[in-house]
Parts: structure tokens; C-alpha cells; sequence
């Protein structure tokens, strides 16, 4: 039954082969559209979240101050004796470090530029999963007695050493020669604008003691041990720095916890509220090329109507002509949508490097746009097919 | 031997309704034996196409009775009238009415696609029917690449394709100059003499109309009388 109405209406759209193709111009850019948007939505996603990750699988970032409205004015800075409380008393601790950025302008044989400076205590490096690519980790020596040895980013050795060997070459840091004892592997981008492989790591008693001029500490890393509840270990660690910062019972916090898996769900769910915003905005677009398929059949069959009446003197019944349209009408959407996911598929595979995102095959986007566009194929179809019909054998053979 | 295979008795048919109403026919009786070759002539106006129409099936008369080979056809749906049309009669138009950008072999099997015939078969039968008229060489061209001689017999092949028992055919040799036309009422006189095929001809031409063995005479939606080719002639009321 049906597979008369596929073969009249292949050859229809075959005799037409220009019009056909104007026919689902909407229907292509549509299709085309929703995928390219979701695929380059999808992979954006993606890579946030490995950017987040990289930070460290799942880390607490405490800091002092900065909680909601109303906290105190001037928190106090947090001291090592914190961090040395908080590896010692709370349970499901992978790592805890401490913390202090600041910048200082570096320099070795003329080069010279300025540079973020990260004081930390040897956790640092297990709690961020990071490696060396070169060289070895501080000692416990090295941080106790504050030495003035360090760890360079990727890039950091890259404008200072170019080939040169950078271990146990002196690096001018501010007004201190410091030690390269290892390298840093490369990390890029942290997804928060600072370049990760741009950074001097020295031992936090050195940083302290030359640079910012105060036994504080800026941030205290948590790694969490991924057996133990995120939720859990938090409320231990706030209470525990509660009752260290001496926090009545009513008082707010002073300080703020930032868990990176919030972040990263955060990021994750606005780019895919974009997406999907974008999306819908192009299913709308989708919809209008389904009107355009209607505007076009509906021509077709004002201008082909001599045809049908061919076709019903020599014995098609209403059947057999409303299935031949509305099959013509599903054909040329499918087709079109075809074409769609075709460009789309190229467009993402040109984009994906260019806006540096990795390219997501969705396989659910490209089957669901398909049979939306075979669904507005029949819908959008069905009028204009309705129309041929119920045309009149002889009035329609009358028509010039 | 003399079955009536179109017998009408009383057929009228009428435009519009009421005061405004136009009676293209006002009573028509009309026997056809199987196997004839019937010339329809008239003055223009005169009702000869909205006869056809209804004797094609593609009309129903307003009033009379119609019976085709014992079936009352105005008792049919129109989808039935359309089964009726696929299984029993061929048209030919005065304007070929083939399919544009349609090779010849395609147009003749259009009418075995709908029959929902297998492929194989209809592809044959169609050849067969264009082999009858002669074009077996221009299968695959289209209507635009052939003259309208050849696309008239094009038009025949494809009406000649379900072997009908009846073909109609509205001035077929209206738009052709009188070689094509000779070989258009050759071709017409063959199908009829070896077929078998019952012909129903529409047509101004006295010349084209002595190929039939019977004429009838329309004139104001009236048959106004029937001459047959042995000159016995007879008149209608
Ligand atoms: N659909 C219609 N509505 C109104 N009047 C019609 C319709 N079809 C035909 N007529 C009228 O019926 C009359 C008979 O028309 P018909 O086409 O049968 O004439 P004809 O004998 O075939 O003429 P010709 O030789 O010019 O083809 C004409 O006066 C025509 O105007
Ligand atoms: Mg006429």
C-alpha cells in the first residue's frame, strides 16, 4: 500500500528536483541549526567540566571572610597551626595544604615578567593531583626552614630556560634567588582565567617571609578522600573552624567553604540552560520550515492539479493521491533533515577546534530532530495532500 | 451478438441548481454493444464532453439510470468509480494528458501502479502496450522530446495498458495535423478490430468519424439520432 504512494512520491520529488530542495531549505537550516548548537553546547559542557576537574577531583577551598552579607567586616586570616587542626582532627582527609598567592616580578638573564607566586605546604601538590614532570617535591627540611627553592610551571620554564636545563639554576624572584628544583607538568587553562603553567610554587615559610611579610595563610586546600560524604566532612570542618575562630552560637560564618563539584555542577547546568534556550530557539525555526514545506505543497498542488486529474481518471482513488502527498511532503522533510544533520555534523567537526571545544556526537539530538521533521513532514503535509484529494476528476483535468 | 456493455436510459445532467441551472444533457438513452466503434458529433456546446465524462465515470448523471455491464453507476462511491475506471476503461484526451519530465514507460504503467501490479509485471505489460503503438524505441524519453503524434500514442498505450473493455476517447485527434491523425484512427481501428475494445470517439471531423461503424448525433444535451456505417440510420426521440 505504502510502498506505492514511496514510489510515486520519489519520483515526483525527482521530477522537481530544485523545487524539492526549496521546499526543505527551512527544514535544513533548522535541523542543522538545533544540532550544531546542542553538539557545540554539549562539548563546551564537556570541557568546563574537565577544566573544573582538573583542579583537583573534589577539593574545599577555605578561605577567610567573603560569606553572605552581614559576616564580619574583617575576618581574621587563617594560621598553619588551622591547617595542622584540620589534618589532624577531621576523618576522610585526602590531603590539606595551605595556601598564599601573591605576584612578583621575576627575572633571569634579561627576561623578565611578572608572575603569580603561589606559598604553599607540600600537600599542595598531592590534594591538586599534580605531578612534576621533572625534579622532586619539596622536603620537609625545605619548608621548615622556609628555603628559598622552587617549582616552575611549564611555561614558566619555557620563557625563562627555553633548552636550557632548569634544575638547580637560580630564578631572581622579587628580591631572592631561589633554586628550580623541579618542573611542573603542563596543565593549561584552569577555566577561571589563570594560566596554571604560568605559576612559581617555593614553600609556604619563604613566600611568607619575603614576599607578604605574615605568618597568614590565604586558603586552606581540603582534598576529600572520595569514600568519605563531601556533606559530612564539611559540617565537621565547620565546626571545627568554629570553635577554633572562637564563633558564638548565633554568629555567622567568617569564612566560606567553595566545594569545586558545586562548581563545576554550577557551570555545567548554565551551559546547559544555554543550550537548551539556543535549542528551542532553533526548534522554533524548525517549526516555521514546516510551514514552509506547507506554503510550497500547497502551491505544488494548486499547480499540479491538471496531474492529479490524470491520476484520478486513470484510477488512483482519494487514498492513493493523499498518501503520495503527505509521503512526498514526509519524504522531503526527512530528506531535508538529512541534509541537516549532515551539515551540522561538518560544522561542529569546523567549530569544535576553532572555539577549542572537544566535538560531542549526540546521538539522541540527531535521531530526536530527525523524527521531529518527519513528524512536521506529516503534520504540515497533511493539509495540502487533504486538498488534492478531495479535488474533482474532471474540473481538475479542466485546469490549465 | 449484441451484449450491451453501456446501457443509458433517461441521463440528464445539470449545472447549478435551481433558476440559474444549466442542462447539459436532458435525457439521454443509449445502448453500446461490446466490440463497437461508436463516433459521438455534435455541435460545440452540444453535451458531447459531459456525455463522455459520465459514460468515463468520472461524473454521475443528475437523473437516468447508467449501467455499466450490469452495474449501476450511480450508486458507486467515487472511490469505486475510480476501482471501476482502473479495472475497465482507457482514456484519451484532445491534450495527451501525460505526465511532464515522465519517460513514455512510465506514464504508460502509471495506470498498473495504482492496480498496486508487481513490478515486474507492469513493467512489461507497459512495454508491451508502448510496443502496440509502435514506440517500443522511445521508452525512456519524456512527453517534451516527443511529437504530439507519438505522445497521443503514448496516451493510447497507457490507456490500452489494463485492457479495458472500454476506451474513451475526447477528440483525440484534435490537436494533430491529419497525417498524425490518419494513424492515430488506424491505430484506434486496430485496437478496436483486434482487440476487441470497445471505442467511444468524440470527434468533429466527418473524416475521422467514418471510422466508427455507428455516429451519434448530439445536439442540445439531446441525442438527436445515430447513423450506423451499413446506413441504416435511426432517430432518437
Ligand atoms: N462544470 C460545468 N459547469 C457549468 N456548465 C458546464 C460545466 N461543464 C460543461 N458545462 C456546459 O455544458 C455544456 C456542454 O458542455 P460540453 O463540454 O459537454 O460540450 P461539448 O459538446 O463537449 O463542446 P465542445 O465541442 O466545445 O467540446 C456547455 O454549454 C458548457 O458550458
Ligand atoms: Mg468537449
Amino acid at each position: 500500500m505504502l510502498s506505492v504512494s514511496v514510489l510515486l512520491a520519489t519520483r515526483a520529488i525527482r521530477r522537481h528536483l530544485l523545487r524539492s530542495f526549496l521546499t526543505v531549505l527551512g527544514i535544513v537550516v533548522g535541523v542543522a541549526a538545533v544540532i550544531t548548537i546542542v553538539t557545540i553546547g554539549r562539548g563546551a559542557t564537556v570541557k568546563i567540566v574537565q577544566q573544573v576537574s582538573e583542579l583537583g577531583a573534589n577539593l574545599l577551598i577555605v578561605e577567610p571572610g567573603r560569606t553572605r552579607t552581614g559576616g564580619d567586616e574583617n575576618p581574621p586570616p587563617f594560621q598553619l597551626l588551622d591547617v595542622e587542626a584540620i589534618r589532624s582532627q577531621i576523618r576522610g582527609i585526602r590531603a590539606v595544604s595551605a595556601q598564599v598567592r601573591t605576584s612578583a616580578i621575576v627575572v633571569r638573564n634579561g627576561v623578565n615578567r611578572n608572575t603569580s607566586i603561589d606559598g604553599v605546604t607540600d600537600d599542595y601538590l598531592t590534594a591538586q593531583n599534580w605531578t612534576l614532570s621533572n625534579g622532586r617535591r619539596f622536603t620537609a627540611e625545605d619548608e621548615d626552614a622556609g628555603k628559598t627553592v622552587c617549582l616552575i610551571g611549564a611555561e614558566i620554564r619555557r620563557s625563562f630556560f627555553r633548552d636550557e636545563e632548569p634544575l638547580g639554576k637560580p630564578l631572581k624572584v622579587q628580591d631572592m634567588i631561589c633554586e628550580v628544583v623541579g618542573v611542573l607538568t603542563a596543565r593549561g587553562q584552569s577555566g577561571f582565567g589563570d594560566d596554571r603553567d604560568s605559576t612559581i610554587i617555593l614553600p609556604l615559610r619563604a613566600v611568607q617571609r619575603t614576599l607578604t611579610g605574615t605568618r597568614e595563610v590565604q586558603t586552606i586546600i581540603v582534598a576529600i578522600d572520595p569514600t568519605y560524604s563531601t556533606a559530612n566532612l564539611k559540617a565537621s570542618l565547620i565546626s571545627l573552624l568554629r570553635e577554633r575562630r572562637r564563633l558564638a552560637g548565633g554568629a555567622l560564618d567568617n569564612f566560606s567553604i567553595t566545594d569545586t563539584k558545586q562548581i563545576i555542577d554550577a557551570v555545567a547546568s548554565v551551559t546547559r540552560v544555554m543550550t537548551a534556550l539556543l535549542g528551542a530557539v532553533a526548534a522554533v525555526s524548525l517549526l516555521v520550515g514546516g510551514i514552509g514545506i506547507m506554503n510550497v505543497m500547497l502551491v505544488s498542488v494548486t499547480e499540479r492539479t491538471r496531474e492529479i486529474g490524470i491520476r484520478m481518471a486513470i484510477g488512483a482513488v482519494a487514498q492513493d493521491v493523499l498518501l503520495q502527498f503527505l509521503v512526498e511532503a514526509t519524504l522531503l522533510a526527512c530528506l531535508g533533515s538529512l541534509i541537516g544533520i549532515a551539515l551540522a555534523l561538518i560544522g561542529s567537526l569546523i567549530l569544535a577546534p576553532i572555539l577549542s571545544i572537544p566535538f560531542v556526537f549526540d546521538p539522541v539530538i540527531n535521531l530526536a530532530s530527525f523524527l521531529f521533521s518527519a513528524l512536521i513532514g506529516i503534520v504540515f503535509g497533511y493539509f495540502p495532500a487533504r486538498r488534492a484529494a478531495t479535488l474533482n476528476p474532471i474540473e481538475a483535468l479542466r485546469h490549465e | 451478438m449484441t451484449i450491451p456493455v453501456i446501457r443509458l436510459r433517461g441521463v440528464t445532467k445539470s449545472y447549478g441548481s435551481g433558476e440559474g441551472a444549466f442542462h447539459a444533457l436532458r435525457g439521454v438513452d443509449l445502448e453500446v454493444t461490446a466490440g463497437s466503434f461508436v463516433a459521438v458529433m455534435g455541435p460545440s456546446g452540444s453535451g458531447k464532453s459531459t456525455l463522455m465524462n459520465i459514460l468515463g465515470c468520472l461524473d454521475v448523471p443528475t437523473g437516468g439510470s447508467f449501467l455499466f455491464k450490469d452495474v449501476a453507476i450511480e450508486r458507486l462511491s467515487k472511490d469505486e468509480r475510480a476501482i471501476l475506471r482502473r479495472r475497465h476503461l482507457g482514456f484519451v484526451f484532445q491534450g495527451f494528458n501525460l505526465l511532464a519530465r515522465t519517460t513514455a514507460i512510465e506514464n504508460v504503467e502509471l495506470p498498473l501502479i495504482y492496480r498496486r501490479d508487481e513490478h515486474h509485471r507492469r513493467r512489461a505489460a507497459a512495454a508491451a502496450a508502448l510496443d502496440r503503438v509502435g514506440l517500443s524505441d522511445w521508452a525512456q524519453h519524456t512527453p517534451a522530446e516527443l511529437s504530439g503524434g507519438q505522445q497521443q500514442r503514448v496516451a493510447i498505450a497507457r490507456a490500452i495498458v489494463t485492457a479495458p473493455a472500454v476506451l474513451l476517447a475526447d477528440e483525440p485527434t484534435g490537436n494533430l495535423d491529419s497525417q498524425r491523425s490518419t494513424e492515430i484512427m488506424t491505430l484506434l481501428t486496430e485496437l478496436n478490430q483486434a482487440s476487441g475494445i470497445t471505442i467511444l470517439m468524440v470527434t468533429h471531423e466527418p473524416d475521422m468519424a467514418a471510422y466508427a461503424q455507428m455516429t451519434v448525433y448530439v445536439r442540445d444535451g439531446l441525442i438527436d439520432r445515430i447513423e450506423r456505417a451499413d446506413g441504416t440510420g435511426s432517430t432518437a426521440c
